[in-house]
């Protein structure tokens, strides 16, 4: 019982570390960025954009065909293009991660799914999340079955 | 084992028993379930301004699947104003059987549909007309009253609820999910049963009608088939039904050996998938396709949608059921005794927590993103210009942004876990290594982890 509980503890920990401990920041030296992106019901075009932590990016959007907006999550900025026209926004890229960008203006069936992604640098999140799924299995499972296997000396004959 | 039995609690017992309590709610979810028909029908056709697409897709989903299959299992179905009309009709009553029964045809449902193929046929033809479904007014209200008439009319053919327990595309996945939920009902001792006369739990009493899903609830097991109607509490003479609160996911160390039921675990966890990556993604030609029915973009799009759920994914999983057997050495007693189809069945079980878990991990972001249109509809459900509660012109804002990729992970990666041991655990039952199918989870959750984040 007490070997199961600090294994648990120091699976708790690994995985803290994981998912939070600090990575050396990356040194790219920010730059002005322009992106000319085209958006129609339902998608935008590029709809993939990656930048650098610190980038100032330039957004200029065009609608093709009725009013589209672009909000971007975790930024909380957002523009709005006329049909034809097109409107810019432009922001300082200091959060990195992945963020997906959205239309917030209704412009039809599909509105709430049109939707672009933003990388600003590596997508750090993923990696650690990846991390940590991997964890759990490797780390986890032989554990386990170690810890179980000296509980049970019959189960030594599993197959594979 | 480890159980806590809640209608112990007077209170909670006698609220269960009797038929008011259970009545109001049913009432107010009938009149709800109406209305939204009736938005869908006459509404505006801009889906985030209507109530029926507004309070099913996102309210009523949310709470479904993260807070009511999760934590209560079907929970829903007890309060799912879907088949109370057709049951009402069927019973000639809304209360206590009545004096004389009406007179129905009270058929068996035949033998060949006594399974959930029907529910896996019904769920796959909404899921690929989904992006249209979920965006559209009309449809979604027709959908709506498509399934309260096939419930009145199964009623009146079939005995008991045929529509819940065969045909009902949201009950299928209802009662996969609820082996999860910690809660269950069972009864309390089983050689009070084998001595109780006309087992009246099933057969019915004058003090209510016998188990509306056809199941026998001395012998429950798990809780996939029972809709947590009440009837039997109301019926047991003996007092013998008890709801309790137990450790999550305890029916799965029990697992399934059915192939519908193992069919349904694809059906879920593949859905998920796509849907994260059709509808979450960045990609354009994937939501047109999709949303295009009957194009040819849309044909292939369902062919494709088919593959993964029939052919890519439980192939996959066979291989990684097989090799342990295959790898088993000569001697190995459990090993070979049970064919590969019977341990595909019993393994797909582990995969019933993933599933759950993928399905949370993608509905929390388009919960979370399109929540504020709640606001909007429950002042103008109708999309007319009314402004009841003064909130009708609400902003839409996405909420918790900040917290959702870390959500979605712990999801994830928890779900992850959940379904490794559940794999460990049927395992160990016959001496294999879970590793491949861990691994299969794994490379699963890494696929929906790249998808929502
Ligand atoms: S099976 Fe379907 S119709 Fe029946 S109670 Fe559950 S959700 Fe409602
Ligand atoms: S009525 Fe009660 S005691 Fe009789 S079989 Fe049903 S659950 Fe058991
Ligand atoms: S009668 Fe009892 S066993 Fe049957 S569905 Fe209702 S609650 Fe479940
Ligand atoms: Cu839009």
């Amino acid at each position: 019982m007490m070997k199961k509980r600090t294994a648990w503890i120091l699976l708790g920990f690994l995985s803290t570390v994981v998912a939070f401990a600090p990575l050396p920041a990356q040194s790219a030296a920010p730059q002005t960025r322009t992106f000319k992106l085209d958006a129609r019901q339902f998608a935008y075009s590029p709809s993939e954009l990656k930048v650098n932590a610190g980038d100032t990016v330039t957004i200029q959007l065009v609608s093709a065909d009725v009013v589209h907006g672009l909000y971007v999550d975790g930024y909380d900025i957002s523009v709005e293009a006329d049909p034809g026209q097109s409107a810019t926004l432009t922001f300082v890229a200091a959060r990195s991660g992945s963020f997906r960008f959205r239309c917030n203006v209704t412009c039809g069936a599909m509105h709430p799914f049109m939707i672009g992604k933003l990388t600003v640098g590596a997508n750090d999140w993923f990696y650690r999340s990846i991390g940590l799924a991997s964890f759990v299995v490797v780390g986890f499972f032989p554990l386990s079955s170690f810890l179980n296997q000296r509980k049970k000396k019959d189960e030594r004959d599993i197959a594979f | 084992m480890n159980r806590i039995e809640l209608t112990c609690n007077p209170f909670i017992k006698s609220a269960l028993k009797n038929r008011y309590p259970q009545l109001a709610v049913f009432i107010v979810m009938l009149i709800g379930y109406i209305f939204a028909i009736l938005a869908g029908l006459i509404g505006t056709p801009v889906g985030s301004h209507n109530f029926s697409i507004v309070f099913v897709w996102i309210a009523w989903w949310a709470i479904l699947i993260l807070v009511a299959v999760p934590f209560f299992g079907r929970g829903w179905c007890a309060v799912c104003p879907i088949p109370l009309p057709g049951e009402w009709l069927q019973r000639g009553a809304v209360l206590a059987p009545p004096e004389k029964k009406p007179t129905w045809l009270n058929l068996r449902v035949p033998k060949v549909f006594r399974n959930i193929w029907l529910q896996n046929i019904s769920f796959l033809l909404l899921a690929l007309f989904s992006s249209v479904l979920l965006t559209t007014p009309n449809i979604t209200g027709i959908v709506l009253a498509a399934m309260l008439f096939a419930a009145i009319g199964l009623s009146t053919i079939f005995e008991r609820r045929a529509f819940c327990r065969y045909l009902c595309p949201v009950g299928g996945f209802i009662g996969l999910y609820s082996q999860t939920a910690p809660i269950e009902l069972r009864i309390k001792d089983k050689q009070v049963c084998v001595k109780c006369e006309g087992k009246p739990c099933y057969n019915g009493s004058s003090a209510g009608y016998g188990c509306p899903w056809d199941v026998f609830p001395g012998g429950l097991t798990k809780n996939t088939y029972c809709g947590l109607c009440m009837e039997c509490i109301r019926t047991c003479p003996h007092d013998n039904i008890a709801v309790n609160l137990r450790p999550f996911s305890a029916d799965l160390a029990r697992p399934s050996t059915r192939m519908d039921e193992a069919f349904k675990a694809f059906i879920m966890l593949g859905s998920a998938m796509i849907y994260a990556g059709v509808l979450l993604g960045p990609w354009g030609a994937l939501k047109d396709a999709a949303y295009n029915v009957g194009s040819s973009a849309w044909f292939i799009y369902a062919a494709v949608f088919l593959a993964i759920i029939f052919g890519v994914l439980p192939g996959l999983f066979t291989v990684a059921v097989y090799l342990p057997i295959a790898f088993a050495p000569r001697n190995h007693v459990t090993t070979r005794s049970k064919s590969l189809r019977q341990r595909f069945a019993q393994f797909s079980n582990s995969l019933i927590p993933l599933g759950l878990m993928f399905w949370v991990a993608f509905s929390l972001s388009f919960v979370l993103t399109n929540a504020s249109y709640i606001l909007g509809a429950l002042s103008d459900p109708l999309g007319l210009g009314w402004n009841l509660f003064g909130t009708a012109n609400a902003a839409w804002q996405p909420m918790l942004t900040s917290i959702l990729a870390p959500a979605q992970t712990l999801a994830l990666v928890g779900g992850l876990i959940w379904s490794a041991r559940t794999a460990q655990k049927a395992a160990n039952e016959v001496k294999v290594s879970p590793t491949p199918v861990i691994l299969y989870c794994f490379i699963a959750t890494s696929l929906m982890l790249w998808l929502l984040l």
